[in-house]
């Protein structure tokens, strides 16, 4: 467990190392960038004079050192367009993207782990069939389609919920089922062949051969194994989600992380860019490791301490 | 030439139906993207404005000579997006090629090679592992600003990880077969070795990879051209066809409603070979 704990402490000091690279390096792909910082009419002595007040005549890697430290004392710069600190924008935003994401893990757990069970305990039934070709679907449609799509039906024809925006309960509704479609998509079918082999195992034949109710056999044991890939798929999923959805807050006009983004792509703002890329990163790596941990506890024969 | 190093198909083996389907899916797009300019009832980019919001053929006021309709511009909805699966189809093939070479690539020598080289290219696979991969790409192509190559790598760039775990892990336990020791034994080089004996070998579950990926691929490059970040006007892809769609909705369903759908049918072509291949094994 110590020894398992230290890897993985290590394991994140890389990937840290990696997003600052990833996030220093955004502002130099975009060529050079004191053109995001003076007017095209600056007279180029003016333009000399920001460029040392960045740090920007100095080489890329010292560069990288100012950065580096300024990131580690929680400076990431200022956002060009607010003229506040970039960081401070981006961790406003993040409870509303978290929403947006944990009422959509739910809403796949509450659907896709009975969904799966009940599947993948009666495989080659029509029911089964239906399921498998349904949830085939969900995974292939594109999410901001999807979106559209349901925009179209449910607010502009039928006017049952708001197409967009951030001010009531039922303006969850359309981003959340967008967003779940794929991810309950991925949890069923995932769920569904673990109870398929689970329940062809030995201990499920003794526990029937006791004399167990169906029901418990699928309870106490299938799904009991079911839930270490569920936990899989929805660690990176929920990851994925807080990052993935710029596509699906952008449809919705959804005021989370990835929205403030895409207005940072599009006004140029590369401070705010940089600071969502780090923040979204971070919350990613994290989440990872949290899942790591979770396999512990849900699978004992895992022991992280052999081998590796 | 291939004959000689492929794996012996096993006799009567058939391939499930789902392979076909897909393939069938995937080889009908690719034909029509191929035969685009010859196959378009108009130009792609022809406008004609006393023709804009045209519905479909099908409906009341649609007209033949726009079986699809057309979009605020008057320009032909069936033709655009005949157009629109070059772009589509070239990227999921060029970035899956691309990424699958270089993942392969350096999964075939971490596994061969061990030690160092190991150790430095698994570190590299772990640490990108830890990165949502759409949301890097994004994040990316905003920055680089964006064409159709740079597109292409850049997806690439974020997918070849998934080749290079699976290329390693099999490489590792291919490495240790007889006929490998057989041809290290007869003095065959390091080179001869990696590409007429392990590479072979190790092909076909980064076959099932490359066609797992090649939808996640598609769906990435509908995502960001939706977003604006792929390629550009007036070349139509379709995903930003979708957007494009979005401002004239309430008009006009069919801007948004069959461009969406083209991408979902290729994806479902994707998913269908991918699945094909899985069970086949």
């Amino acid at each position: 467990m110590g020894r398992f704990l230290v890897q993985r402490l290590v394991h994140l000091v890389w990937v840290l190392l990696a997003v600052s690279i990833l996030v220093f390096l955004l502002i130099h792909l975009s060529g050079d960038p004191i053109r995001l910082l003076t007017p095209l009419d600056a007279k180029p002595e003016d333009v000399e004079r920001v460029r040392r007040l960045y740090g920007l005549d100095k080489p890329i890697p010292a560069q990288y050192w100012d950065f580096l430290r300024r990131a580690l004392r929680g400076d990431l710069g200022e956002s060009f367009r607010y003229q506040r600190p970039a960081l401070e924008l981006v961790l406003q935003r993040l409870p509303t993207t978290a929403l947006l994401a944990v009422v959509t893990v739910g809403l796949t757990v509450a659907v896709g782990i009975p969904v799966g069970v009940w599947a993948g305990s009666r495989v080659g039934s029509a029911a089964d069939w239906l399921v498998s070709v349904a949830t085939f679907l969900f995974i292939s449609l594109p999410s901001f389609w999807l979106g559209v799509l349901l925009i179209l039906l449910f607010a502009d024809r039928l006017r049952w919920l708001p197409a967009s925006g951030f001010e009531s309960p039922a303006h969850l509704v359309l981003p959340c089922v967008t967003l779940a479609v794929y991810t309950t998509g991925l949890l069923t079918r995932l769920v569904r062949v673990d109870v398929l082999e689970v329940l062809s195992q030995d201990f499920i034949r003794t526990a029937r051969a006791k004399g167990l109710a169906e029901r418990a056999v699928l309870s106490r044991h299938a799904l009991r194994n079911a839930m270490i890939s569920a936990v899989t798929v929805l660690g990176l999923q929920l990851g994925n989600l807080l990052g993935g959805s710029v596509v699906v807050e952008a449809v919705f006009a959804w005021p989370g992380v990835g929205w403030l983004m895409l207005q940072g792509i599009q006004t140029r703002d590369l401070p705010l860019v940089r600071a969502v890329v780090l923040v979204v990163g971070t919350a990613f790596v994290l989440i990872n490791l949290a899942v790591d941990l979770l396999y512990l506890y849900l699978d004992p024969r895992i022991r992280y301490d052999h081998g590796s | 030439m291939a004959a000689r190093w492929a794996p012996a198909p096993s006799p009567g083996r058939r391939r499930p139906p789902q392979f076909y389907a897909g393939a069938a899916i995937l080889g009908l797009m690719t034909v029509v993207a191929l035969l685009a300019p010859w196959l378009a009832p108009h130009g792609y980019a022809d406008q004609d404005l006393l023709r804009s919001l045209q519905p479909p053929a099908w409906l009341p006021g649609g007209d033949w000579a726009y079986p699809l309709g057309t979009d605020r511009l008057g320009r032909d909805l069936c033709s655009r997006l005949m157009v629109g699966a070059r772009v589509s189809i070239a990227v999921a093939l060029l970035s899956v090629l691309l990424g699958g070479g270089l993942g392969t690539m350096l999964g075939l020598a971490a596994g061969y090679f061990g030690g160092r080289v190991d150790r430095t290219i698994s570190r590299l696979i772990d640490v990108q592992l830890s990165f949502p991969p759409v949301f890097v790409a994004i994040a990316i192509m905003a920055a680089l600003g964006q064409s159709l190559p740079k597109l292409i790598v850049v997806l690439a760039l974020v997918t070849w990880v998934q080749y290079a775990r699976v290329a390693r892990a099999n490489t590792l336990s291919v490495r240790e077969r007889e006929f490998v020791a057989a041809a290290r034994a007869l003095g065959a080089a390091e080179r001869r070795i990696l590409s007429r004996h392990v590479l072979p070998s190790i092909l076909p579950p980064l076959l099932v990879v490359g066609a797992v990926n090649m939808s996640n691929v598609i769906l990435a490059e509908a995502a960001l051209s939706f977003l604006g970040l792929g390629v550009q006007p007036p070349v139509p892809a379709w995903g930003s066809m979708v957007s494009d769609g979005r401002t004239v909705q309430s008009l006009a369903w069919w801007n948004t409603v069959f461009p969406g759908m083209a991408i979902a049918v290729l994806v479902i072509g994707a998913n269908l070979l991918g699945d094909g291949l899985q069970r086949a094994r």
